[in-house]
């Protein structure tokens, strides 16, 4: 068999933990190959086996039939394995081709042959389509193109094989769906991809073979064609998945949350919310579709009291928010799961009680006299960490040792125990698994069906689709439509959330 | 958490023993006894009450400033400006003790609270620049450091004294010396204020771990932005910070003005006590109780090596330069803590 990669019966240790055990995966030459698990599953870990950041313990890797040992990620750089990073390892103030090639310069007498290197870049990029202008800079181009940067990255490399890491996570639909393109490219040119991933769409759409990991576990290898999502999700968790979530029709009552010809400026000082106008009723879920970039931040960061509004309104059940400390915002009734859950949501170093009370630490029973009440904050801690299912050591235990999908759940806690008129949740399943997400969307619908109102910001048009009641899609700063989930797609919203329809603004508003 | 615990405490103690290690080794370099010098430093600090009353003295001082420091890193600013801060808390602290009138149950705590202001006020100027306009606590505390030493001399010549090199006595009312401590320790200059150090040790755990404010400081330091997202007041906090940090070490001021030296000398340069501060609070990990610790054993060198060139003819010089290394590797413990980790892993 030609098998580019063969990882056989991988097994790695941490202390206290199997974090790989018995993992099998062959790569065939030139056929895209899904790694499939839940978040800590251990498919990073697998990865990083193979990238010579980890040496296993058991089992053994073969490139192209022959038995290797990679001691570190020289090597396999050496042996044609690059990786494109989830997060992107880009210095943003150089160029494309100052990142590409930084670490491996090409030099001429002490000097870096930076035109030489250009001409090798554009090449590369022009002959796989990437579209790449080599002379940008990184902080110019969008996020799309930063990850083209990272994929040039490792063919300038010399890779033959490149392990994508989540790659769709932080794109636009119409991004995947050129990135789809890449990947196909690189097929025709000979290469051969291994996909991380836990979209399972994204398997059947373009993969040949997918190698299951449950729990540390190789669960097997399936042909992606003999298969089908309901398949592969039992396999990935062990259970029968439900993918449409179940809930009535919403009941919408009174208007919580109102914002009129509202004006927001980033911190370059360029208005990136520009005259927008929402409404957010009682028990009903408004999800906002759009292009990330579009003004989805600034809007919530406007409502949340981080960020000074320019002009306009923001009302809360008819009184006005707008520029108030983010303190007296979170006291007159609104919640927030935060975008960014390590930079906003949580102080990391503080144990996952103390974030518990990150805004309630200085209310009575929590505090007294300005002296912290201990016993009462973990009290609650513990009650709120076995309700929502929190899997930690203990309430002691730093926000950080946490995985993404409970360190999620202590924010959702926190924010949902406060019972606010008003939920605002960004991105709130962003990194995570198929149980969490299932977990998190129930729990956005049991709080609209209290008859609270519910904002969600999302990238995934599949979460907007899935849990929203009715959906306002943004556009360079404004909400260019309103639209029934029930009477639209992903292609109609893909085309509203580029601007292409900006007429059907005007017909619902 | 456990093992956390034991490696926190096992990383200084590697430290301090490389670094007598170091030392060591340069004594036999240059033909010297190793374990005699070592056994002058001993004896320097503790060989007898004097020098064990002199240890004790050089720490009360430590204490504050390392708190000072500590508590400032906690909210996640660097207060290299302690020393300035000294200076001011000293000058103020010798200001209220010559030329206040009043018994000493009022003398002593005006005096003290004074300096400690002065301290607070001097931290407060770099705290509301940053908070403000986001200069940098370093370097605005680094040119208060040089206002304070200047204008303190300026003050001591012109305004305390005419134009005398160091200030009048401070009047016994306002004095924290103490005959018995001095009795006891053969005339030593130990003197009551170790305890309000310790006092302070107590005030400064019971902020950090006890109080809403603690909490608030503990969390921007960790991470402004979800402290700002919990509807803390990230400008208030740093501004609070620094002038707490800046009370702490003018206090430590105070120590020298109304206990060890009863008056204030005009200086050429630095007092050196909230510079080391720096390395005390880093040793001490920034808690209490870690910086009690590590002023002690500070003090213990600096007096026990006064001692070295007497009792095991080590030459000044190279008694300095074996205090810095034992000093460098206390503080450069970070290479200990990753050595240690790196062992860890390779023996898994």
């Amino acid at each position: 068999m030609d098998y580019v990669i063969e990882m056989l019966n991988i097994r790695k240790e941490f202390p206290g933990i199997v974090a790989n055990d018995d993992i099998t995966v062959q790569l065939k030459k030139g056929e895209i190959h899904a790694l499939l698990g839940e978040n800590g599953a251990g498919k990073s870990t697998l990865m990083n086996v193979l990238f010579g950041l980890y040496q296993p313990e058991l089992g053994e890797i073969r490139v192209k039939g022959k038995k290797v040992n990679i001691a570190d990620p020289n090597v396999a750089n050496q042996l044609g394995i690059g990786m494109v990073h989830q997060h992107f390892m880009l210095v943003e103030p150089f160029t494309v081709t100052q990142n590409i090639i930084l670490g491996s310069e090409p030099t001429k007498h002490g000097k870096i042959n930076i035109k030489k290197a250009e001409r090798e870049v554009q090449e590369l990029s022009d002959r796989y389509g990437l579209q790449v202008d080599a002379t940008a800079k990184i902080s110019d181009i969008s996020v799309g193109m930063q990850q083209r940067v990272e994929i040039l990255k490792t063919l300038y490399r010399g890779a033959d094989v490149l392990i994508f890491d989540e790659p769709t996570a932080v794109l636009t639909p119409q991004e995947i769906k050129e990135l789809m393109e890449i990947m196909k490219a690189l097929i025709a040119e000979g290469k051969s991809i291994i996909l991380i991933t836990h979209k399972l769409k994204e398997i059947m759409q373009i993969c040949d073979r997918c190698t299951v990991i449950r729990k540390g576990k190789g669960i097997g290898t399936v042909n992606v064609a003999e298969t089908n999502v309901t398949e592969l999700a039992a396999l990935m968790v062990g259970r029968d998945v439900s993918f449409k979530t179940e809930k009535k029709t919403a009941e919408p009552t009174n208007t919580v949350l109102e914002i009129k010809d509202l004006f927001v400026k980033d911190s370059r000082k360029v208005n990136m919310v520009k005259g927008l106008n929402l409404d957010v009723r009682a028990g009903e879920i408004v999800g906002i579709a759009g292009v990330d970039g579009n003004g989805q931040s600034e809007l919530i960061e406007a409502i949340t009291g981080l960020k000074k509004t320019n002009a306009g309104s923001i009302r809360l059940n008819e009184k006005e928010i707008s520029n108030l400390s983010p303190r007296k915002v979170t006291e007159s009734g609104v919640g927030h799961i935060p975008q960014d859950r390590h930079k906003f949501g949580l102080v990391l170093d503080f144990p996952i009680g103390e974030n518990i009370v990150l805004q309630t630490y200085y209310k009575n029973p929590y505090s007294k006299y300005k002296i912290l009440n201990y016993k009462e904050i973990y009290q609650k801690a513990e009650s709120l960490i076995s309700e929502y299912d929190v899997r930690t050591p203990s309430a002691y235990t730093k926000a950080r040792a946490l995985s993404g999908g409970n360190q999620q759940k202590a924010i959702i806690a926190r924010e949902v125990d406060r019972s606010p008129a008003l939920l605002i949740a960004a991105q709130p399943t962003r990194g995570l698994d198929v149980g969490a997400i299932e977990f998190i969307h129930r729990k956005l619908i049991e709080e609209r069906d209290k008859g609270k109102a519910i904002l969600l910001v999302s990238f995934e048009l599949d979460e907007i689709l899935d849990v929203s009641d009715r959906i306002a899609v943004i556009f360079d700063g404004k909400i260019v439509a309103n639209v029934s989930p029930e009477n639209t797609n992903e292609q109609e919203l893909g085309l509203l959330m580029a601007g292409s329809n900006q007429e059907k603004a005007g017909d619902n508003q | 958490m456990n093992s956390n615990k034991w490696f926190n405490i096992l990383v200084p103690i590697i430290s301090v023993f490389i670094g007598i290690l170091a030392g060591a080794i340069i004594m036999l370099g240059f033909g010297y006894n190793p374990i005699q010098g070592y056994v002058a430093l001993f004896n320097g600090a503790f060989g007898d009450p004097y020098f064990f009353g002199e240890t004790i003295r050089q720490t009360t001082p430590y204490i504050l400033t390392g708190l000072a420091i500590a508590f400032a890193f906690r909210t996640g600013l660097f207060n290299i400006g302690a020393e300035g801060q000294v200076i001011v808390g000293w000058l103020a602290a010798v200001w209220i003790g010559t030329t206040v009138e009043a018994p000493m149950i009022i003398h002593i705590p005006l005096a003290l609270i004074v300096a400690a202001l002065a301290g607070a006020i001097w931290g407060f100027i770099p705290g509301v620049l940053k908070a403000r306009l986001g200069v940098h606590e370093v370097i605005v505390t680094i040119m208060m450091n040089y206002i304070a030493l200047y204008s303190a001399n300026a003050i001591i010549r012109n305004v305390l004294t005419n134009n005398a090199d160091k200030t009048e006595m401070i009047a016994p009312s306002a004095s924290l010396a103490s005959e018995w401590l001095e009795g006891l320790t053969y005339f030593s200059r130990m003197h009551y204020g170790i305890l309000i150090a310790l006092f302070a040790a107590m005030i400064m755990w019971f902020i950090i771990e006890r109080t809403n404010i603690g909490y608030e400081l503990k969390s921007v330091g960790y991470n402004q932005h979800a402290s700002k997202y919990a509807g803390m007041s990230v400008k208030r906090n740093i501004v609070l910070a620094m002038v707490i940090s800046g009370a702490f070490a003018g206090l430590a001021g105070s120590m020298e003005g109304l206990g060890t030296y009863g008056n204030m000398t005009v200086s050429s340069g630095f007092s050196n006590i909230g510079f080391d501060g720096i390395a005390v609070a880093l040793l001490g990990a920034n808690s209490a109780i870690g910086v009690v610790l590590a002023a002690f054993l500070f003090g213990a060198l600096k007096v026990g090596a006064l001692n070295m060139p007497t009792q095991a003819g080590v030459p000044n010089e190279l008694v300095d330069i074996i205090i810095a290394l034992i000093i460098f590797f206390v503080a450069s413990s970070y290479i200990i803590r990753w050595i240690i980790l790196r062992f860890k892993k390779e023996g898994k």
